[in-house]
């Protein structure tokens, strides 16, 4: 009986189809309570930094706010603004979600535990990120009113500018794996990780990291204090929710990019006995948690840019130091001849 | 099977978006349709096993140029009757283009004849034992490296006749100069006065204010005319 089930499952058309969604419930449902949890975490822990308590009522320490404010946000009513754009503003946060989403088919927890173990996997999350901005810009154009147009404006060119120099941080990173594939990406890190060699690297992919998912201190996109909300100022109830949703889920998965990048992805830190008791996946939930909950504490302890030195930073100091560290990278790999496939 | 279906899905959903790209009547559903084909035609590659060309097409063209694209065109202020108007005007004139490009696509394709070593190369695909980006790189670098060099020389000259032809000087603009912000001092910016009680601060030099900063040296080197002190 159970022959036939995995039978079926492996090698009919239909079952590949099942045993794909069953996988991508298996990995996607986790993420949803992890973004539901991020929520909570940063405003504990935001609440720690500033001296508060943070939400402490709805549940044992607060621990069930999250499903509160998402049984608020659904049971709301969806406004939708007569002079809007009725299918783009609605397709927008749809976009944003489903984008947010989509890139975790490739991202791999464990040694072969990804649902698309696929040759050009660095290429497909980059790809996948880069069409985040979509998400913002249809809203804040569809939205048809001023501030969201002016914030849609600003990300359009902010996540433009940083993606620049985080594609010559990834072809640092290809340079010393010699492949596209982020299974082989984590296992070039057996031997030492690439925060070490490549630490301004990681350093600038973080900060870019930041800039990409519109998080303070570059959440000029939203900027409360003089756009008021930016491109989702008309949204509201579960259409607002899903652009909230895909902006806490892109925080996940850029973590989860700079782990498996820089931070050796489920290997621990020694190959030893007492680090290997612990199962890859702990090892990269772990990662990503930290890396988490710096974006929350550079959210609670760094002023919000202003736009020229968003810019300037972005391209008079990322891009040519990035260009820099990949020729200095390039050189040292050919001169001491650590080139990998060589 | 499978690919055969998901191949005519993606065609057809590609012709469907290219036609509407030149019909729709709002300019940013055109661009938005014109990403959906771009999509569509990054999906066919990935269906023809050229992945690495998937990915770039989605980087570079969904990703950076179609952004700027629809930055553009939604700050556009169009006048949609103005437009339509304009298209029967030139209807005529369109079609005669159309036509004549037609003739000449025509003639071009019934004169065509492959030759033969060009053949043999279509059916090579790519090596047994090596990714479609390996073997991409290695035409790409290896052996096409000057010509391919040559074209990232021709887009540099580009881009910096691009940059040329927007580069002037305004007076009005200001800069700012992070250096001279960061070596600013307290002593140099602020005068700290004791104010005697009931006297306020006309004795001791007016108001406190912070002093203006020194002028930025290009200004003067650019100007030739501080004849004034």
């Amino acid at each position: 009986m159970i022959d036939t089930v995995i039978d079926f499952l492996l090698n009919d058309p239909i079952g590949i189809v099942i045993l794909t969604v069953i996988k991508a419930l298996a990995l996607l449902v986790p993420v949803l309570i992890g973004v539901a949890y991020l929520t909570y975490a940063e405003r504990k822990v935001m609440a720690a930094i500033q001296l508060r308590k943070g939400p402490n009522v709805v549940g044992p320490f607060g621990l069930l706010q999250p499903f509160a404010d998402a049984i608020k946000m659904i049971t709301k009513e969806t406004i939708i603004p007569s002079g809007a754009n009725r299918v783009l503003f609605v397709m927008a946060p749809m976009l944003t979600f489903v984008l947010a989403m989509l890139a975790w088919a490739v991202i791999p927890m464990n040694d072969g535990w990804a649902i698309a173990n696929i040759n050009v996997g660095i290429l497909y999350l980059f790809a996948i990120s880069s069409l985040g901005v979509y998400g913002i810009i249809i809203a804040g154009w569809a939205s048809n009113s001023k501030y969201a147009f002016l914030g849609a404006l600003r990300s359009a060119a902010q996540m433009v500018s940083y993606e620049v120099s985080m594609g010559f941080v990834l072809v640092t990173v290809l340079l010393c794996v010699g492949s596209l594939n982020l299974t082989d990406i984590v296992r070039a890190q057996s031997k030492i990780w690439f925060c070490i060699p490549l630490f301004p690297m990681f350093v600038i992919f973080f900060i870019s990291a930041l800039a990409e998912t519109n998080r303070a201190p570059f959440d000029l996109p939203e900027g409360e204090s003089e756009i008021v909300a930016g491109f989702f100022v008309e949204y509201s109830s579960m259409s607002f929710g899903l652009f909230f949703l895909g902006e806490y889920a892109n925080m996940i998965l850029m973590s989860a990019m700079t782990t498996i990048l820089f931070l050796g992805g489920w290997l621990p830190p020694l190959g030893m006995e007492p680090f290997t008791w612990i199962p890859g996946p702990i090892w990269m939930i772990g990662k990503i948690c930290f890396l988490l909950f710096t974006f929350i504490w550079v959210r609670a302890t760094f002023p919000r840019y202003r736009y020229d030195q968003l810019m300037r930073l972005g391209w008079k100091v990322f891009l040519p130091f990035s260009l820099i560290w990949l020729v200095l990278t390039a050189g040292a790999l050919v001169a001491f001849g650590w080139l990998p496939n060589a | 099977m499978i690919v055969d279906f998901f191949f005519y899905l993606f065609a057809a959903v590609l012709l469907v978006t290219a036609t509407l790209v030149v019909s729709a009547r709002n300019p940013v559903h055109s661009v938005l349709f014109l990403i959906l084909a771009f999509f569509n035609a990054a999906a066919l590659f990935l269906i023809a096993g050229a992945e690495f060309l998937a990915m770039t097409l989605v980087i570079v063209y969904v990703g950076a140029v179609a952004v700027l694209f629809l930055f553009v065109v939604m700050m556009l202020d169009i006048d949609f009757e103005q437009l339509r108007g304009g298209l029967q005007r030139y209807t005529g004139i369109g079609a005669a283009v159309g036509a004549a490009l037609i003739v000449e696509l025509i003639a071009v394709f019934g004169g065509w004849t492959l030759a033969p070593n060009a053949e043999k190369l279509r059916l090579s695909p790519t090596p047994a034992n090596m990714n479609n980006t390996e073997a991409l790189g290695r035409v790409l670098y290896t052996d096409y490296i000057f010509l391919f060099q040559a074209a990232g020389l021709v887009l540099l000259v580009a881009m910096i006749g691009a940059i040329v032809l927007t580069l002037r000087e305004r007076k009005t603009s200001k800069h700012q100069s992070i250096r001279v912000q960061t070596q600013r001092t307290v002593a140099e910016t602020l005068e700290i006065v004791t104010v005697p009680l009931g006297v306020g601060t006309n004795e001791s030099g007016g108001f406190l204010r912070p002093k203006a900063p020194e002028p930025e040296p290009v200004h003067e080197d650019a100007g030739g005319h501080h004849g004034h002190h």
